[in-house]
């Protein structure tokens, strides 16, 4: 089926289509741990400068996406006050890398994801941990056994959103990495692309079909996979 | 093991402010609601952290505000048996059981898994998930779950108060197995004089977070201070003899015999019998001629002025160190009519359909 597809797609599309999953997926699963640690933060805890964490994390759902690339740049960028440091003592480059057009889908992604898992925490009876404490569970146990469990279906739902909107990104990353073939260009950059070509209609609209796919896929997949793990957390 | 409660708390208007212990057994925590029985369950789990004040469970000490110790609940190896269960959604009923269990430490003594299953008869339950099983069945998978994480105090949050009557009615003897065949101390708040009379071996009674009366149960109830004269009752001590085919049971008391409406144990089990006081007429001279059938003869005790028309006479029945008491609510007038006054011979009359099956549990075999 692969074989079938990189045949159907051009090679400049096809890479464009692997380098998307391929962003969106480390973009995903990288962000999902600090994505559960500050939805839980946001939902329980109580502590200064909780306003301004809410803010910054929910900034690129309001921002254009412009203003949030150009930011990453000017902090991440190889000349950036972070990124300088990055490079020098790491070797680290983001920008103009496939890895920095996984920090930008992660960090537009982000708002979502948390929402998402806020939700389902905020959902949660704290008064089960509570059983669960005087049973013998320490924190850490009671959320690995009870909380983690009960929220699993906000997971699920922040994931596929997350990577949903990581596959979709185009303006942060098209600002802090460009629109390299093969090395940033990903599926909206590539069809941004042909677009800007006479005759690029053709390859343009392969990439809409395979997005439109990928999207539906991942929806039911969600679907699916909420519905079973509801089932088994209601019980029946 | 006795348990050790001296704390203070507020919350708002609300003050809490306790220094009793509880001895071994079960202890019921008693009152009104509002009256600071859950706050003072919780301060015992270390879900609520008083104002200041000691907690400890023989020389084991869960808080104590001088020394600023203070235990996290999951270090405080408790059994706490809440009112809505909390079963864990996800987990099926044995993993529940056995969630405890996993945390305890593995020199822990618990109860064995078969042994829980067999003595709350959850065998047939035990794949199943929290949300498949009623109320009551829920009820007695959360006193497993509590029992097999090896406790070494067992806390219970009015436990019955979600469950219609006849789910009260099924719980209430596993609650009694808990008392006789588990050697660990049993904290119980209920707000229920039937249960206290059914399950306690001690009483502190609590109103507007202050303890108003501590003691037996039969003390506790027949305290009008505690109660409030509308709430006093009677616990009496009674064995069952026989079974008539006529649908009655005979009963054995200090006062002599009680027929009441078919009961399910065999004879020769103990029982406590819970009379309230409003549910016993007096008498001068033996009746006949009468439709009740529950006729103790005992002498009058003493006279209390209860609220408005009322005056509450408690009588004693039996003799010497087998002595019960039984209190009668009756009208002043009637009292004045009937000329009664201390020492004088008195005859209880009880109808046999004033007991409620929650008024008759199991008694503790070494008092029975």
């Amino acid at each position: 089926m692969w074989n079938d597809l990189a045949h159907w797609l051009g090679p400049a599309e096809w890479a464009a289509v692997r380098l998307s999953i391929r962003v969106s997926f480390w973009a995903t699963l990288a962000s999902l741990p600090l994505g559960i640690l500050t939805a839980y933060a946001l939902a329980r805890w109580e502590f200064p400068g909780k306003q301004v964490l809410n803010g910054v994390v929910h900034l690129p759902l309001i921002l254009p996406p412009v203003v949030t690339g150009y930011l990453l740049l000017l902090v991440l960028g190889r000349r950036g006050y972070v990124g300088q440091v990055l490079d020098q003592w790491f070797g680290i480059v983001l920008s103009f890398r496939w890895t920095g057009a996984a920090l930008a889908a992660a960090v537009m992604a982000f708002p979502l994801m948390v929402r998402a898992i806020r939700l389902s925490v905020e959902a949660v009876d704290t008064k089960l941990e509570a059983a669960a404490g005087t049973l013998g569970a320490s924190r850490p146990w009671v959320f690995v056994t009870v909380t983690l469990p009960l929220i699993l279906p906000g997971i699920l739902a922040g994931t596929i959103l997350a990577f949903a909107k990581a596959m979709g990104e185009f303006g942060a990353t098209i600002t802090f990495v460009s629109n390299i073939p093969g090395q940033t260009q990903t599926i909206p950059s590539a069809i941004y692309a042909f677009l800007q070509v006479p005759g690029g209609q053709e390859a343009a609209t392969r990439l809409v079909i395979v997005s439109v796919t990928i999207a539906m896929a991942a929806l039911v997949l969600s679907e699916v996979l909420a519905r079973r793990i509801t089932r088994r957390v209601a019980g029946s | 093991m006795s348990l050790h409660l001296h704390l203070r708390h507020r919350i708002g208007e609300f003050a809490l402010d306790v220094d009793v212990t509880a001895p071994p057994g079960l202890t019921v925590l008693f009152g009104p609601s509002g009256s600071g029985k859950t706050t003072l369950v919780n301060a015992v789990a270390g879900l609520l952290r008083p104002d200041e004040g000691r907690i400890a469970a023989g020389d084991w000490v869960l808080m104590d505000s001088a020394t600023r110790l203070w235990l996290p609940p999951h270090r405080r190896r408790l059994g706490y048996v809440f009112q809505e269960g909390r079963l864990f959604p996800h987990l099926s009923v044995r993993q529940n059981l056995l969630y405890g269990r996993w945390f305890a430490p593995r020199t822990a003594r618990g109860e064995s898994l078969s042994r829980v299953i067999e003595m709350l008869g959850i065998g047939p339950l035990l794949d199943r998930r929290p949300g498949a099983l009623s109320g009551g069945e829920k009820q007695r998978v959360a006193i497993g779950r509590a029992l097999l994480a090896a406790p070494r105090l067992i806390l219970a949050d009015e436990p019955l108060a979600a469950l219609d009557e006849a789910r009260k009615a099924e719980i209430l003897p596993y609650f009694e197995r808990l008392r006789d065949e588990v050697a660990v101390p049993i904290l119980y708040v209920s707000h229920s004089s039937a249960e206290v009379a059914r399950l306690a071996t001690s009483v502190i009674a609590l109103r507007n977070g202050r303890v108003v009366a501590m003691g037996t149960p039969a003390q506790v109830l027949g305290d009008s201070a505690a109660m409030g004269a509308r709430g006093v009752a009677s616990v009496l001590r009674a064995r069952v003899v026989a079974h008539h085919p006529d649908g009655l049971s005979e009963l054995d008391t200090v006062a002599g015999r009680l027929w009441l409406p078919r009961l399910p144990q065999p004879p020769g089990t103990p029982l406590r019998l819970r009379i309230g006081a409003s549910e016993v007429i007096l008498s001068r001279a033996r009746p006949t001629g009468l439709s009740a059938l529950n006729i103790l003869p005992g002498q009058v005790l003493d006279l209390h002025d209860g609220e408005g028309p009322g005056v509450l006479v408690t009588l004693s029945l039996g003799d010497g160190s087998f002595a019960e008491r039984l209190a009668a609510r009756i009208t002043r007038r009637s009292a004045e009519a009937m000329g009664l006054a201390p020492g004088q011979t008195c005859h209880a009359i009880i109808k046999s359909v004033a007991l409620a099956p929650l008024d008759i549990g199991a008694g503790v075999p070494d008092l029975g």
